[in-house]
């Protein structure tokens, strides 16, 4: 089969690799009929993910047929439409059981060293390096999805894929990032970062019951989709003239939104010196993650309010303003999300039509074509937004 | 050299003190082991494979079995060189949360050619193999088999560093031929 390959930092190959093949009994395996590119994949494109081999098979986002099923799967037919949750968790173990799908205790078969890198393991995910598991991705023709049984969310109701293939992750993280901000009648809530997920929490927070959401990127045609298709008002941070915090004040009589969403995660630019201090600690790997608009939620969000991260992250930061979290009585709250906790409620959302998600996609191409899908999403070019790759 | 080290089964604790007293069961989960067989009540017959082929045997008597708590064994026989001891405490876990297990391993720093084979069984980190083991030991528990990627056709156990790029693969690797 083809399938779309990290081979270095900045390379992707579509390259002719074995079918895949059942190795646990709850497995299926899937004919992927669309799949697309994630922000976070660009993180493993850039390097900033660790234990990327050569060859690795990259993809989250997917949905498709089903081809195959072990013997554990009995509530899946051959030809059945599922959308897969990029999170794999085996439904059995005390923190699935609580709905906490994305620390599943047994879904990572490289748990031992996550431990050593993040105190506990989290669960396996999708083409997203060795450390979640070493599990092949789903930017290909055909994926093995583990726990079949339990994760896959069968589509019976004839809706196009680009409907609800983003119930696979965006849609679910942009809801949950509105959701963590316990939102309430009245409030104001900040969105850094107006890509996909970004747009997805605008819509999110606006459906929670959000009075007003305020978007920051410094991209134009993101900040015009953040306004124009989500409602939002906006800042572009490398225009505004007395910079993102005293515009944030300015809009909101001084206080600071109740609640702020990260959407950026640990690839963020500034325009000011900060950018270059933590760029240049990255390149030298004294910190592996680039905080800027983590802190800028912090600072900018009101005495007593709500961080939501759901930006990805995937290690070290340094310069934590702890002392604002602390004198100002603040709560910060992330995730990587359990996919599978949201995926019927928010399909429930795209049937009785509150949103439909696939207002974020810009650009289409074949599977063959997924290293210049990578290079548009990544260099921003032709306004991308969101890109669909079809198999 | 001692090892401790805890992990929590979401199974009742009979049940978990059950698989684990068939010590027949332990290579489904601990790697380094090829085979125990029971002589009887108390003894078994264990047989190690360290890395690079070489095995190493050995005979084990139980020393402590209280049910539904703990279980503890030790190598008897002459050889000195594969000298060592185990034991497993079972704790029924707060909020209703399963069964705590707390496994300690212990052998004396080997010598002579059939001891360096004995300290490869248990590698240059002998906490994370055993770390391990219990990972897998809860998988077989929790869901009954070990969790495998393509990266990791064998399920835990190799270092991230020496595993495959993540492909399906072709032919089965050594590692899966094991299974």
């Amino acid at each position: 089969m083809k399938a779309n390959c990290w081979m270095d930092k900045q390379v992707v190959e579509v390259r002719e690799v074995p079918d895949p093949k059942i190795l646990n009994e709850r497995d299926a395996i899937v004919r992927v009929t669309s799949t697309a590119i994630c922000g976070s994949d660009l993180h493993l494109l850039n390097g900033f993910i660790p234990t990327m081999k050569k060859g690795d098979i990259l993809g989250h986002e997917f949905m498709g047929e089903v081809m195959e099923v072990g013997r554990g799967v009995k509530n899946l037919r051959i030809g059945d439409r599922v959308v897969v949750p990029f999170t794999i968790a085996c439904g059995k173990c005390w923190s699935c059981q609580q709905g906490m799908t994305s620390t599943c205790e047994n879904s990572n078969p490289n748990g031992a060293q996550a431990e050593k890198l993040w105190g506990h393991s989290a669960s396996g995910a999708f083409g997203y390096s060795h450390l979640t598991g070493g599990f092949a991705g789903g930017q290909a023709e055909f994926v093995r999805v583990p726990f079949a049984d339990f994760g896959p969310l069968k589509i019976e109701n004839g809706f196009a894929d680009e409907q609800v293939l983003f119930l696979s992750d965006i849609f679910p993280t942009g809801y949950m990032g509105a959701e963590l901000c316990d939102i309430k009648p009245g409030q104001v809530i900040a969105v850094w970062g107006c890509g996909p997920v970004g747009l997805l929490a605008i819509k999110s927070a606006f459906h929670l019951g959000a009075e007003r959401v305020i978007a920051i990127d410094r991209f134009e045609y993101r900040l015009r989709m953040a306004r124009e298709l989500c409602g939002a008002e906006t800042i572009n941070y490398e225009e505004v003239e007395d910079g993102p915090l005293e515009t944030l004040k300015q809009l909101t009589g001084g206080r600071g939104p109740d609640a702020c969403i990260d959407a950026v995660g640990l690839e963020a630019h500034s325009p000011g010196l900060q950018y270059a201090y933590d760029r240049a600690k990255q390149a030298m790997k004294l910190e592996s993650d680039r905080p800027i608009a983590l802190r800028e939620a912090i600072m900018a969000v009101r005495n007593g309010g709500i961080v939501s991260v759901i930006g990805a992250y995937g290690g070290m930061i340094d310069k934590f303003p702890i002392g604002v979290v602390m004198n100002r009585g603040l709560t910060i709250r992330s995730a990587q999300t359990p996919v599978h906790r949201y995926m019927k409620k928010l399909l429930g959302l795209i049937e009785d039509g509150s949103i439909d998600p696939s207002f974020v996609i810009t650009h289409r191409m074949p599977l063959a074509d997924a290293p210049r899908g990578y290079d548009i999403f990544l260099n921003k070019e032709d306004n991308c937004e969101k890109v669909v790759l079809k198999a | 050299m001692r090892v401790t080290k805890a992990i929590t089964i979401n199974r009742p604790i009979e049940e978990v003190y059950a698989f684990w007293r068939d010590f027949e069961n332990l290579p489904r989960f601990m790697y380094h082991l090829e085979m125990v067989e029971t002589i009887d009540g108390k003894r078994s017959h264990w047989t190690a494979r360290a890395p690079g082929g070489a095995s190493v045997e050995w005979d084990a008597e139980i020393t402590e079995d209280r049910p539904n708590e703990a279980i503890a064994w030790r190598s008897i026989g002459t050889d000195d060189d594969v000298r060592n001891s185990g034991s497993v405490r079972f704790v029924k876990a707060p909020g209703d949360r399963g069964t705590e297990i707390v496994v300690t391993t212990e052998y004396d720093p080997p010598g002579g050619k059939v001891g360096a084979v004995f300290a490869k069984l248990f590698g240059e980190e002998p906490s994370q193999q055993i770390g391990q083991d219990l990972r897998r030991f809860k998988q077989v528990m929790e869901i009954g088999e070990v969790v495998r990627s393509e990266g990791s056709p064998e399920g835990q156990g190799r270092s991230i560093l020496r595993q495959h790029p993540v492909q399906p693969h072709e032919h089965r690797s050594e590692g899966e031929a094991r299974l």
